[in-house]
């Protein structure tokens, strides 16, 4: 078959002297369905952006459809057929889905906006291609697989030959992973041709006719999908065997220390947010959170750890209720919190490692002494637990910023894990980790958990749940609709329904 | 005059006149401001656009005839009012620049703006006329007024179409509520419109399909420029006809006000702009009772600030009743469980 993209000898140098792409060849035939994997930081998200003009390559040359081209801008990739579907959604909440669509290439008549052609247009494109949305649906009030579909079919509207997908599944259901890649595939059916960019093997597999592996802004690999494995992949990926299966010993399971009864989050707009939420968690269990995101798994760890004051309910750690007096006060009976964002709550990104390690604990002796902060005992403290934690870095006095994301999220789990907790709430944990960090982090959990820690472990990632939580509860649109306890048979499908409500317990069948 | 005449007024055809006419320099500017928030880069400016604009307005309107004499007399505030929005403009350009172009942050640039306008304005005023107070040595000229015909005679509805004096309202007030109309078919009904508000909610998706965010941004800011430049020569082109030291008085700050009072859209922000022009009026009508000027000056501030608490309670109220309500469906529901 015809090549559609070919890239030859890509080198991408950033200014900040970071080597992104080191001599990249990577070349996507037309008709096709390419997975690109990597690790996060292994070169993937700039040669896509190089494709689609968000950043020139040092050296190194494109050839699309046959023909050398210099991508400057989105707008020339788009003009030459080239479409790409972000990861973080690129859409105006507040606009309708057929505003969206259009955006940019809107329809008019005469000098004012044709709404109707707007609507005709989303109409008809997502018949043709069957990506059921609602046209004057406001973007916000959407579920996030419509949202993405919208993302595919403003490609599609710009005339798209080429779709790039960047890791489309993290937010997805199964079930809406299902429907996504029926989608792919009538795509392809259709002549387009589609780059799949992931990290979850499985759907490599899966979808995919061709892989690219990159590691460290080398390819490491170029293989047809069908003749090899998922663990051949993950060599390439990591560079050495990794281990899929997290030693678990049985659960020593201990009293009730968390109680949490009838707990609502209504937001300032008057959405109900959480509804009623109770569950108790035992010393020494891990309770997973599952849901499709914005189902209140955002709101119910902001609440617990003390963030947001809820609108009714209360919770108990140890039989102390702990709600409604400000985070400290939470903190000091005992919870730990690693966020879900990161970047904006869980560290200081212009602060050095060493006060990010004691916000916490920084008014508490030995880092106070009479009201003044005693910087030796605060750059002790961050040595040891850089140690402890393997966080890589050049130094306690090194800025948050210019750390990876693994190393990171170490510093958060290090500061959390080292606050001895009794409930330790850990939001999206692996989220944008590579798997030898997400290791890491697993291994972790689970070990506070057999030190016989209360763990409230929310995620996205389904396999995760089930291979770390003694029970799951599912949450859909705030409320807690089946409780299960692990177990092998208990599969992702089957949560999937239930996430998505199509199926709920009755409140006898909660285990 | 006595308390008795004051309330009467107050209740009269004309003082709605007088609220038009003090609503006019609050409504465009926050026309502008509103433009420049929803694009994202909200121009702090407004009051120091404004101060430069009816600044030069006078100064050209006035000094026209000496430099370029023999033309038409009625050309000369027409041109003043020109050279007053082109400064205006070139205020905005600056902050513009140094936003945009240079990265600076837009608060920033707009306040170094405001503080220039308000030096820079009796800085000139004093080298050309020695005064630092006011222009009110040279001769300046106003604006046109429009006078609708017909409606003159019929009692009341003649004093609110043509102003308590059937003088007629200046030719920009009448372009102050033309602009609401023409705010809103720009923002909700062209493609310009709606790249801008897609720039201010999402600058990133929007670059993603191909907008020029800068240039959004260059002409939004440059749009709010215009609106807070018209604003200022209502002010001393029409409502007075002098330059008076700082005469803008807040204006371009309650302008920013009405923009969030009004929910961020065109019609809020005028009825929010109505209600400090109001304000504005009733210190006009009291000022003629012997209540200290200080006090009565307090009006219009009193009235931002009470209306923006007014409008967070309100919030507020509708939220915890939100809560209610949902805790009694949970209720019932439970009940029927």
């Amino acid at each position: 078959m015809p090549q559609l993209v070919d890239m030859r000898n890509i080198i991408k140098v950033y200014p900040n002297g970071v080597v992104a792409n080191r001599d990249v060849n990577f070349s996507v035939e037309r008709g096709e369905i390419h997975a690109l994997v990597g690790e996060n930081g292994a070169g993937k998200s700039t040669l896509m952006k190089i494709v689609y003009g968000l950043e020139q390559p040092t050296s190194g040359s494109i050839i699309f459809n046959g023909r050398p081209v210099k991508l400057q801008s989105p707008h020339q990739a788009i003009d030459f057929g080239i479409g790409m579907v972000h990861q973080n959604f690129m859409l105006i909440p507040s606009f309708t889905i057929a505003q969206n669509i259009v955006l940019g290439h809107e329809p008019v008549k005469g000098r004012l906006l044709d709404t109707k052609a707007a609507i005709r247009i989303t109409e008809q494109l997502a018949q043709e291609y069957g990506l059921d949305v609602d046209p004057t649906a406001k973007v916000e009030a959407t579920p996030v697989g419509m949202r993405q579909r919208v993302e595919i079919l403003k490609t599609l509207y710009r005339g798209a030959d080429l779709l790039i997908l960047d890791e489309p599944t993290a937010v997805l259901t199964p079930q809406e992973t299902d429907d996504l890649f029926d989608a792919v595939r009538r795509l392809v059916a259709q002549g387009k041709t589609v780059i799949f960019i992931t990290h979850k093997l499985i759907e490599v597999k899966e979808i995919s006719d061709r892989v690219t592996v990159m590691r460290h802004g080398e390819v490491t690999g170029r293989v047809q999908t069908a003749e090899v494995s998922e663990e051949d992949i993950a060599r390439m990926m990591v560079g050495r065997d990794v281990l899929f299966r997290i030693e678990k010993p049985r659960q020593q399971r201990g009293e009730v220390v968390v109680q949490v009864k009838g707990l609502s989050y209504v937001s300032p707009t008057g959405r109900p947010l959480l509804r009623d939420v109770s569950f108790q968690i035992h010393r020494g269990e891990i309770l997973g959170i599952a849901g499709v995101e914005g189902n209140g798994q955002t709101q119910l760890a902001e609440v617990l750890s003390g963030l947001q004051p809820p609108t009714t309910g209360e919770a108990t750690i140890g039989g102390q209720s702990v709600l409604g007096r400000g985070p400290r006060h939470v903190r000091q009976a005992g919870v730990a919190h690693i966020p879900e964002d990161r970047l904006t709550n869980g560290v200081a990104l212009e602060a050095d490692i060493a006060d990010n390690l004691v916000v916490d604990r920084y008014y508490r002796s030995p880092f106070a002494r009479r009201g003044a902060m005693s910087l030796r005992q605060v750059r002790r403290h961050a040595e040891q637990l850089m140690q402890k934690f393997d966080i890589r870095a050049a130094g306690a006095e090194a800025l948050m910023g210019s750390l990876s994301g693994g190393n990171m999220q170490k510093v958060i789990i290090a500061r959390e894990f080292s606050a001895d907790p009794v409930l330790l709430i850990a939001a999206q944990p692996t989220r944008g980790v590579d798997i030898g960090a997400s290791e890491f982090v697993r291994r972790q959990l689970v070990e506070e958990r057999n030190k016989g820690k209360a763990v409230l472990l929310i995620s996205a990632d389904l396999a995760e749940l089930l291979t770390l939580a003694d029970r799951i509860a599912v949450l859909y649109k705030g409320e807690i609709v089946a409780l299960f306890r692990s177990r092998p048979d208990l599969s992702e499908e089957e949560l999937g329904l239930y996430m998505l409500g199509l199926k709920r317990q009755l409140p006898e069948q909660r285990e | 005059m006595t308390f008795e005449t004051v309330l009467a007024s107050i209740f009269s055809a004309a003082f709605i006149a007088t609220i038009i006419r003090a609503s006019t320099p609050i409504i465009l500017p926050a026309m502008g401001g509103l433009i420049s928030e929803l694009a994202g880069v909200i121009n702090i400016a407004l009051e120091g656009i404004m101060l430069t604009a009816a600044f030069f307005g006078v100064v050209v309107g006035a000094l026209g005839p000496e430099w370029l004499p023999g033309l038409p007399v009625w050309v000369y505030p027409w041109l003043g009012a020109l050279v007053g929005v082109l400064a205006g403009l070139i205020l905005t350009l600056i902050i513009a620049f140094f936003h945009l172009e240079l990265g600076a942050d837009v608060i920033l640039a707009a306040l170094a703006i405001n503080i220039l306008a308000s030096g820079g304005t009796v800085f000139i005023m004093f080298a050309l006329t020695g005064d630092k107070g006011s222009t009110s040595t040279l001769a300046s000229p106003a604006m046109p007024s429009i006078i609708i015909p017909f409606v003159g005679s019929i009692p009341v509805v003649g004093q609110i179409f043509n102003g308590e004096n059937l003088t007629g309202y200046n030719i920009i007030t009448y372009a102050a509520f033309l602009s609401v109309a023409l705010v809103w078919l720009f923002l909700y009904r062209t493609r310009l419109g709606t790249h801008l508000r897609a720039v201010g909610e999402n600058p990133v998706a929007a670059a993603s399909v191909g907008i020029d965010v800068k240039r959004v941004q260059y002409i939004a800011l440059l749009m709010s420029g215009f609106l807070a430049a018209l604003g200022g020569i209502n002010l001393s082109m029409g409502y007075l006809t002098l330059f008076q030291t700082n005469m803008t008085a807040g204006r371009g700050y309650i302008a920013l006000a009405a923009v969030f009072l009004g929910n961020r859209n065109p019609l809020g922000t005028l009825i929010a702009a109505l209600i400090f022009g109001a304000a504005g009026a009733l210190e006009a009508q009291l000022g003629t009772l012997n209540i200290p000027s200080q006090l009565i000056t307090m009006i219009p501030p009193i009235v931002t600030i009470a209306a923006l608490v007014i409008y967070n309670v309100r919030r507020q109220a509708q939220m915890a009743a939100n809560a209610r309500k949902f805790q009694e469906k949970m209720e019932s529901e439970h009940k029927v469980v």
